[in-house]
């Protein structure tokens, strides 16, 4: 369906962009401003052209934390995609379950980053926390400080804890508007539950689970509170994904340069990551 | 007064509406008669300003409209689905317009009163429309059509979504409303018999072009197209290529059909004859009637009706025979055309001679 | 195919039901043939789909059993009872071929590959899509998903009835004229046993042997559409069937003579009648004949709807629909007759014995 058209629409839109300007594109100018000079202090610039992204990408620890993100990505999609489905496919259609399920579901949702991450953080340390104590307890070997195994392990199953319910919900959503009509013709037609899945509730989810799947990708590419409030990037720099690092260089090192030329290469990463996922999942779509 | 004038409406690859000239007197019902994606909705979206024409000019009252928004023009639309706020009683929902317009509260609840009244909603007031059967939903949506007297009211198929019968009684009613109103009444419709029910003019739709615009009943029979033949038929329009020589119609050196006295003028040569269901039968009409063969397809039997299927050398018809005729499928029988209502269309697919006949 | 009986079946979809109108579906009990066609027709809100969700076994009967071909079903689910059925909307599985949503049913069911492709390319002919087999169902007009619906319910062969959910709704008028007389034939030609659920009488009564009018959760008749439209038990049917529905007059019964006020009918027969009842005359336009003789009528309106004209006007003070021929003239002075067979007498709404 076409839409309206109105001229006084832009209108409306234009505090948007203005304030998009402001908080988007200005500041992005500044850091593609910073990656291309160089500074020995005083506030005096010069032209570097585009070395401060050669030294990135040349850089081993770029490479690594990049490897790191992404490992870290893939696990997370890997886990919360398919349990989202699995979660919602599960959760009662109607009746008083519904309400409670969907405030259950909502809950972790409306923890921020960084208390997410010191819950975690007390959480399992071995000295007061109840996981680390408990696993303690039980004879478990279990430090995320020291141990690069059990870091990447908290960090995972805190991030599944945090946003499975963002995928859970979106599938819901995608599930419930399936008339009943698809689900007593699949039973008619003597479908397995397997074969209802596949053929009726995958299909129609396809839409919400795209966006599921691009925001999740997105956010956990681009995490940074909990690790940092965690592991602060350690065992080592065995959780220093690129977010962290990034804020090594720019903060603790003051390396202006290097550091806006590897926000953008980061920035550039995603989008096209997100770029490549969107394609590929919309035309699967459009070649049916 | 609505007029159109030489609109298109194009979007992308697709032309939606071909170039489209209309007027719609004041007080007038208009119905739009076509099947699904024949453009209906498209053009009322013009009417409305919903959409701007891709070229071409919408005038009011001899006014230029075409880019004056829907807000600003003076324009009821109710559509097919129930739409009304779930939130607001019936009550509020017929008189939300009226608050827009900032009406003060004696008018508003007078006018409330008098629609529901109308639309027989006056023990639902206070309730929301999710607690209403689907007719009572819709009757709010029309209710609130009304009460804010626009000069403009399009109803987008707004019975399709009701029981048959409950349809019947609203289409009664319809037209008695927005008579007296004196708006310009424009009805989509995918039903013929609910064109002809309705009564007023009607425009005959097939992918995005008017093939004729005319009161009723006059197109229904006097169509000057097969296009409009055929979108105003149900049961479908019968008809049979044949050849015009002398005073017969014939296919391949046989003999076929009579030439008709309304039809005796035209020239010689091939013909598109077409003619409706009703004016088969399976008894003589009149005296110079011959007969034809035709196989049962199938029989169906409508109370006090049957539609006869039949194949006809070739040619699928439906008869529409009074009385109870239960033939079983594949019999062998006679039949008869009544060719005083014969219609006759060129190559070109346009209405030849005097076409429709009789009663015309 | 089965025989289908309905076995003192009642329904109500709210718990510990006690008066009648706790019931959605009050008591049904009724046999139906093998090989029949019934349609199950009446407003929104009568209890047909409820009937129909019944027999399919998607809802679970307050009471009473019912049973396929003598086999008490009624516990079974809707896989084992081995029926199909098309919605209203229809139901394609979008990501399949048109081919492979044909054969789904089958192959659920692990019929053999051979089997499976011989009895899906004979259904693909029997609703005309064998050019589109291979095609992705996603891409169809709603007819064409709507024959798949369709084809998936004939594939199997061994269904004891196929059911329809007002399966026309979303279809245009002339592709309405082809589906029905197709599946009319499809009837005649393979005998299986079918329920149609419509609101649509003219749906109802071209498709089935046998139509079910239901009103407020009660079958109110069953009958042929002949037995419908000239014979209707409860003036509801009168009113539900045809199109102007039935006139019904108030009107006084004396012995064999009617009263409309102050209008005089002879009847054929004497209805008994039980003293109190609230009497009427029921006549449909059909066989009302306008003409120079008869009872005087005050005409309002003619509605010109092509083969036929629609006439209302005032008759006993009361308004009354006469339906005449295309041709048929409209006198100056309009007077009318009743076809004296085509009158019904009812007591309470109920027809009252005309053979007596």
């Amino acid at each position: 369906m076409e839409k309206t058209w109105n001229n006084k629409a832009w209108f409306m839109v234009l505090p948007v962009l203005v304030l998009v300007a402001f908080s988007a594109v200005i500041p992005l100018m500044t850091v593609v401003n910073y990656s291309v000079q160089d500074t020995f202090g005083n506030n005096e610039f010069f032209w570097n052209g585009v070395g401060w992204f050669s030294d990135v990408l040349d850089s081993d620890r770029f490479w690594e934390a990049l490897g790191r993100n992404l490992l870290f990505s893939g696990i997370i999609l890997a886990i919360e995609i398919p349990l989202g489905i699995l979660i919602a496919l599960n959760m009662p259609k109607k009746g008083f379950g519904v309400p409670v399920c969907l405030v259950l579901m909502s809950l972790p949702l409306l923890i921020p980053w960084n208390v997410v991450g010191t819950i975690w953080q007390v959480f399992g340390r071995v000295d007061i926390g109840l996981l680390g104590y408990t696993l303690a307890a039980l004879g478990i070997p279990y430090n995320y400080v020291n141990n690069v195994f059990d870091a990447w392990l908290t960090l995972i199953v805190m991030d599944v804890w945090h946003w499975t319910s963002l995928v859970v919900l979106l599938c819901y959503a995608g599930l419930v508007s399936i008339p009943d009509a698809y689900y007593q013709a699949a039973k008619i037609d003597g479908a397995s539950r397997w074969a209802v899945f596949r053929y009726i509730q995958l299909p129609k989810m396809k839409r919400v689970l795209l966006i599921a799947f691009l925001l999740r990708f997105m956010d956990s590419f681009m995490i940074y509170t909990e690790p940092f409030v965690i592991t602060g990037g350690g065992p080592g720099n065995s959780t220093t994904f690129l977010s962290i690092d990034l804020v090594k260089m720019a903060i603790g090192q003051f390396d202006l340069g290097p550091a806006a030329a590897m926000s953008l290469i980061y920035f550039l990463i995603i989008l096209l990551l997100s770029w490549i996922f969107y394609t590929v999942m919309t035309n699967s779509d459009a070649q049916n | 007064m609505l007029e159109l004038k030489d609109i298109t409406k194009v979007v992308g690859a697709d032309t939606h509406i071909h170039p489209t000239n209309l007027v719609l007197e004041r007080g007038s019902l208009n119905v739009l008669l076509g099947p699904t994606l024949s453009g209906k909705t498209s053009l009322m979206r013009l009417m409305a300003g919903l959409d701007k024409p891709t070229t071409g000019t919408i005038s009011f009252d001899g006014k230029d409209v075409t880019g004056v928004r829907v807000q600003d023009r003076s324009v009821a639309m109710v559509y097919q689905q129930f739409i009304n706020y779930p939130a607001m009683t019936v009550y509020e929902n017929i008189a939300s317009p009226m608050r827009i317009s900032g009406k003060d509260e004696a008018t508003i609840d007078r006018e409330v009163r008098k629609a529901a009244e109308l639309m027989k909603l006056t023990p639902y007031l206070e309730r929301t429309p999710l607690n209403l059967s689907g007719g009572q939903q819709q009757r709010t949506a029309l209710a609130r059509a009304i009460v804010k007297n626009a000069s403009l009211v399009l109803l987008d198929e707004p019975l399709a979504n009701l029981d048959y019968k409950l349809r019947e009684e609203l289409r009664e009613e319809l037209p008695k409303l927005f008579a007296a109103s004196g708006s310009i009444f424009v009805y989509a419709t995918t039903e013929p018999q609910e064109a002809l029910l309705l009564g007023g003019n009607t425009a005959t739709l097939n992918e995005g072009r008017i093939s004729q615009f005319g009161p009723t009943i006059g197109v229904y029979r006097k169509p000057t197209d097969i296009i409009t033949a055929k979108t105003f038929a149900d049961p479908p329009l019968n008809t049979i290529e044949l050849t015009k020589a002398g005073n017969v119609f014939e296919r391949q050196g046989i003999t076929v059909l009579p030439v008709p006295e309304h039809l005796a003028g035209i020239a010689d040569g091939p013909y598109t004859v077409a003619f409706h269901p009703h004016h088969l039968s399976l008894t003589r009409p009149h005296a110079t009637a011959a007969p034809l063969k035709a196989k049962i397809i199938i029989s169906e039997i409508a109370g006090s009706e049957s539609f006869i299927h039949v194949d006809c050398a070739g040619s699928r018809w439906v008869m529409l025979e009074h009385g109870i005729h239960d033939i079983e499928p594949d019999t062998a029988i006679e039949l008869f055309v009544d060719t005083r209502h014969l219609m006759a269309f060129g190559a070109d697919g346009r209405a030849i001679g005097g076409s429709a006949g009789r009663g015309a | 195919m089965a025989r289908i009986n309905l076995d003192h079946i009642r329904h109500a979809y709210g718990p510990n039901p006690k008066k009648p109108s706790d019931y959605s579906l009050k008591e049904v009990h009724h046999e139906w043939n093998d090989g029949g066609a019934y349609a199950l027709l009446g407003p929104s809100g009568c209890g047909k789909t409820t009937l129909l969700n019944i027999i399919s076994g998607l809802l679970q009967p307050s009471e009473g059993k019912i049973l396929f071909d003598g086999k008490d079903v009624t516990n079974l689910s809707t896989q084992d009872r081995n029926i199909a059925q098309v919605f209203q909307f229809p139901v394609i599985y979008d990501t399949m071929t048109v081919y492979d949503n044909l054969a789904f049913p089958l192959r659920n069911r692990r019929v053999p590959e051979n089997e499976v492709d011989r009895r899906v390319t004979e259904i693909l002919e029997m609703i005309g899509l064998s050019d589109r087999a291979k095609k992705k169902a996603q891409g169809l007009t709603a007819d064409q998903k709507q024959k798949i619906s369709l084809g998936r319910g004939l594939v199997r062969s061994d269904v004891s009835a196929i059911l329809f959910d007002e399966p026309l709704t979303v279809i245009d008028p002339h592709m309405k004229w082809v589906l029905r007389s197709q599946l009319k034939r499809l009837h005649k030609q393979f005998g299986f046993t079918m329920v149609y659920v419509t609101h649509d009488q003219t749906e109802a009564l071209t498709f089935a042997d046998k139509v079910v009018v239901m009103y407020d959760g009660e079958i109110v008749q069953i009958g042929t559409p002949a037995e419908l439209f000239e014979r209707p038990k409860h003036t509801f049917v009168g009113y539900f069937i045809g199109s102007p529905g039935m006139n019904v007059l108030p009107a006084k019964i004396d012995g064999s003579s009617v009263d409309l006020d102050g209008q005089k009918v002879a009847l054929s027969f004497a209805p008994k009648i039980a003293a109190g009842a609230k009497t009427e005359l029921g006549i449909r336009p059909e066989f009302v004949r306008l003409g120079r003789e008869g009872m005087p009528v005050t005409i309002s309106k003619v509605e010109d709807i092509g083969r036929q004209k629609i006439v209302r006007a005032s008759f006993a003070n009361r308004p009354i629909a006469i339906v005449v021929h295309e041709d048929g003239e409209i006198p100056s002075e309009p007077k009318i007759t009743f076809d004296p067979n085509a009158i019904n007498i009812y007591a309470d709404s109920w027809r009252v014995g005309g053979e007596a």
